[in-house]
């Protein structure tokens, strides 16, 4: 990983440590009857990473959405260092918060520097006039961002690639360059939508470092994931957001006691569980009825349909703390 | 696309298994003879086509001299000399080997071909339209023998046959009849596939300047070869040439050398092209070809207009022609035409800066509204502003409306230019050269021309060019990364509008008159939305080189073939089917698309400069 050689140089969007970076409150999002988001609180201080996790369907994409302007929340408001952010995905990036998508949306047929430089498209200015007629502005312009594109590039290990199309960037290295890209944007607040979904352990552990790597250089983390081990390793809080709602808020060894998160997080029927399985862990737990009762009333409360069978293979599957759920394009990301 | 004249030979092709992987040749000639053959015959072909090939001169292009080629049996000459060349080349002679850098084999296939198919077309022309084979002389049916010849010893030369897909037992027969049909075409493809060219060597600059310069010099004279043919034979017979003549340098890897040796030097060839276009003038006798040069420029300026705002912003417009109408219309209001009801003589700067100024606003007036659209809405949105615009000048008469565009009528008698005393419609002598009206308005629209390249070359590789590519590659994500879509688009829209504008007020000089009818959505006369399109389309978008060679032959196309007459636009329609088939990336790939289109060929993983 060469991460960690550029790291301090660079913070453009930094800001001093402890401040509020992000502050969402009563976040709530219908799309008719349906409310996708609802009340959701959730800060981010600077120099945080802060996790956000819920099973599929929780809503998670669909507040990032609201708070990267690409849905207009239906009530409650997001604040960015204290200012309400506009309600359009440019003006919020302009901002200073940046942001990756669950299914990769890189401009497939640019190359990889071309990508980085049109996420320098916020912070530099040259318009038509000044490219039609090449002052020497432009050229200073145009270098400066060349030079900061390739930085980047070099922090998330792509430099060599730099005139690479992105399309024919391996599955990892086009998630490394979704980062780069945002982070092109000076950002003071990265939002990754699931940055491992679909990475082998090492390249997920490659990712880790990449993170911890934006945290040093002062920007604030939110991130979305659904490999325990990832999150748990890299977050100093983590939210779960469930059926819309946040269930709990709070440091690893906290959300990772709740039974309720375990129960609502883990109780949606388990992905491509076999029939006959089933039938077997069906039988397991009327084995143990008693303590499996006691599961099921809270998972009913908070995760209805939530079946007595289901949860408890949940229960025995987070013990080996190996979900990595990923479905990429499942949710949607528009 | 271009193999398909041979695709009838190849089922005769006894396919034995075991050639799988060991290269052969199409027929059971051994590759030497071959390779001998196609030589001997090239030399023999050089050698009919200067004997006389029919007894009478009723067939156009006089054939019947000997000693002289005349007409189509020149076009078979250099069809015969490039083949023969490129199979000397094969044997590594000495001296020829710059010739095929990625294997002749394939570029001599290619090259016979051409020479072929060109040779029977003379031959089987003259027995048409003179009616039969007894009109031929000996020549005749020499030079046919000969072509075939070497066409047959081409085609014995090895190539790595493809593995069939193994046939499913449970096939019915006509499923076994499509296996063996895809296996006989993907046959065809190999005969004609080459490798991928060797990386040119570096050469000193002034070598490779001089190798650009004789690049554009065969460019002009090709050029002007096709615009001066007098006879439909000729411009058919040019056409096949011309045609497989490219595919066989494209094979041979000379194509690929000269783009990359015009890529380091990316100014002296944009300069060195604008130099040719202006010698085209110079080579013309008198003002009637001219024209047609001038209305190309027009239709080409027009067409790489809307090349930014379909090809790098991705926005189809289909109304586009309405922003020429505008500049033009904005022109002849105030060039002191009498049915103008201004009555006013701006100088010619003026009426620039207004028509590009009208067609700007206009262009903002309906970007404003549409370009919330996406994709098709936006199509049909602007396919109807596009009408608007034309209806409306059409009831601006004074009776519908109030008087200002003299209706269906047009404005009419619109003098000719005169910037600093110079009368654009008289003849002008520049040394010794006789240039006309024409060619006077083809020197003025070159210099559009060379504005709208520019804004083309320099908006495209910017932060506003990366801009619009990234709106076109994926909206919402370039919202994400801080674009203002709309406002971008809105740029890209009024920017193609103004260029348009700008070709619109030299056209309305150049034409005289300005009426509502010029400016239709489709029609058999190009500049029209749909023939814009097209050029964009055909030539290759995103790319400079492109809607200029696109609108070209579009152009030149149904002006020659006149005996296609009502059939013209089928013919087009065709044409464009056949080619979106076989080369949806267009005549003049940009590097991107060329990849986006063609998934399975080797991803070269390297793009150079931004498109073009």
């Amino acid at each position: 990983m060469t991460t960690e050689t550029t790291t301090k140089d660079t913070a453009p969007g930094a800001s001093v440590p402890g401040e509020r970076v992000l502050d969402a409150r009563g976040v709530t999002m219908r799309f008719g009857g349906l409310t996708a988001v609802r009340g959701v609180d959730l800060t981010v201080n600077s120099g945080e990473i802060v996790g956000l996790i819920g099973p599929n369907g929780a809503g998670k994409t669909t507040f990032f959405n609201c708070l990267t302007g690409l849905y207009v929340p239906t009530e409650g408001e997001v604040r960015y260092k204290g200012n309400v952010l506009p309600p359009k995905s440019f003006k919020v990036t302009a901002a200073g918060i940046a942001r990756t998508f669950q299914n990769i949306r890189l401009f497939a047929n640019m190359t990889v520097l071309e990508n980085v430089l049109v996420g320098r498209h916020t912070r530099t200015k040259e318009g038509f006039w000044s490219a039609v007629l090449r002052g020497p502005g432009f050229h200073r312009a145009e270098a400066a961002s060349r030079a900061r594109a390739m930085e980047l590039l070099e922090f998330v290990g792509l430099d060599s690639k730099a005139e690479h199309l992105a399309r024919n960037l391996p599955y990892g290295e086009q998630r490394k360059l979704e980062i780069a890209r945002a982070l092109a944007s000076e950002p003071g607040l990265l939002l990754l939508d699931e940055p491992t979904a679909g990475m082998n352990p090492q390249e997920t552990r490659a990712t880790e470092e990449l993170v911890f790597a934006i945290r040093d250089m002062g920007i604030a983390v939110l991130v979305i994931e659904h490999d325990m081990r990832f999150i748990f390793n890299l977050c100093d809080r983590v939210a779960v957001l469930v059926q819309g709602e946040k269930l709990i808020e709070g440091d690893s060894a906290t959300v990772q006691g709740d039974e309720r998160v375990v129960a609502a997080y883990l109780g949606e029927p388990f992905e491509g569980a076999p029939g006959a399985a089933e039938a077997a862990e069906v039988a397991e737990a009327e084995a143990t009825a008693a303590e499996a009762d006691a599961t099921a009333s809270k998972a009913d409360a908070t995760a209805a349909g939530a079946t007595t069978a289901d949860a408890e293979a949940a229960t025995a599957d987070a013990d080996a703390d190996t979900t990595t759920d990923a479905a990429p394009g499942k949710e949607n990301d528009r | 696309m271009t193999t398909q004249t041979t695709a009838p030979e190849t089922p005769e092709t006894p396919s034995a298994p075991s050639t799988g992987a060991s290269p052969s040749g199409l027929f059971g000639i051994p590759a030497a003879t071959g390779r001998a053959l196609a030589a001997g015959a090239g030399v023999l072909t050089i050698v009919s086509t200067f004997l006389a090939w029919t007894w009478t001169s009723d067939f156009p292009g006089d054939l019947t001299v000997y000693g002289y080629p005349g007409g189509l049996q020149v076009l078979v000459l250099i069809g015969a000399a490039v083949t023969t060349l490129l199979a000397l080349a094969t044997y590594d002679v000495k001296g020829l080997g710059w010739l095929v850098p990625s294997g002749g084999d394939a570029a001599v296939k290619l090259a016979a071909l051409a020479t072929f198919a060109t040779a029977w077309y003379t031959v089987i022309s003259i027995s048409v339209e003179l009616g039969g084979v007894v009109n031929l002389e000996p020549g005749g049916y020499v030079v046919a023998v000969t072509s075939l010849a070497a066409l047959v010893g081409a085609l014995a030369l090895p190539f790595e046959r493809p593995e069939p897909d193994p046939i499913d037992p449970d096939s019915t027969g006509w499923e076994k009849f499509r296996h063996s049909l895809a296996h006989g075409w993907n046959t065809t493809k190999a005969t004609f596939a080459a490798e991928s060219p060797k990386p040119v060597g570096k050469l000193p600059s002034y070598a490779e300047i001089l190798i650009i310069v004789a690049a554009l010099a065969l460019g002009l004279t090709v050029f002007t070869y096709g615009i001066g043919t007098e006879y439909d034979e000729l411009f058919v017979g040019f056409l096949i040439l011309a045609g497989f003549g490219f595919a066989a340098l494209n094979k041979a890897g000379l194509i690929a050398h000269v783009a990359q040796i015009t890529a380091r030097h990316q100014n002296v060839t944009v300069f060195g092209a604008f130099i040719a276009a202006a010698l085209f003038p110079f080579t013309q006798t008198d003002d009637q070809y001219a024209t047609l040069g001038v209305y190309i420029l027009i239709f080409a300026t027009v067409a790489l207009g809307l090349n930014i705002v379909v090809g790098l912003a991705g926005l189809l417009d289909l109304g586009y022609v309405a922003f020429l109408g505008v500049g033009a219309y904005a022109a002849a209001l105030v060039s002191g035409s009498p049915n103008s009801p201004f009555h006013v003589h701006f100088p010619f700067w003026a009426a620039v800066i207004i028509g590009a100024l009208a067609s700007l606003v206009f262009g903002v007036l309906i970007g404003a509204p549409t370009l919330r659209l996406r994709g098709d809405y936006l199509a049909i949105v602007t396919l109807g502003f596009g009408e608007i615009f034309r209806i409306t000048a059409n009831n601006l008469d004074g009776t519908s409306g109030p008087d200002i565009t003299n209706g269906s009528n047009g404005i009419a008698s619109i003098p000719n230019l005169d910037i600093l005393g110079f009368d654009f419609g008289a003849v002008h002598d520049v040394a010794g050269f006789s240039i006309g009206r024409f060619a006077n308005y083809f020197f003025l629209m070159l210099i559009i021309t060379a504005v709208v390249v520019l804004v083309f070359r320099r908006s495209g590789n910017s932060r506003i060019g990366r801009a619009w590519v990234a709106i076109r590659e994926d909206e919402t994500a370039a919202l994400a990364m801080g674009i203002n879509g709309f406002r971008v688009k809105l740029i890209a829209f009024a920017v193609g509008a103004s260029l348009a504008g700008l070709a619109g007020t030299v056209q309305a000089h150049v034409t005289y008159t300005v009426t509502p009818e010029q400016y239709l959505f489709a029609g058999p006369i190009p500049p029209n939305s749909a023939f814009l399109l097209a050029a964009v389309v055909l030539g290759g978008m995103g790319t400079i080189a492109g809607p200029l060679i696109g609108a070209a032959l579009l152009f030149l196309i149904p002006n020659k073939l006149q005996f296609l007459g009502d059939y013209q636009l089928f013919a087009f329609g065709v044409a464009l089917i056949l080619l979106m088939r076989f080369r949806p990336e267009g005549l003049i790939p940009n590097r991107r698309r060329q990849l986006e289109f063609h998934e399975e060929a080797e991803a070269p993983a390297v793009l150079g400069k931004t498109g073009a």
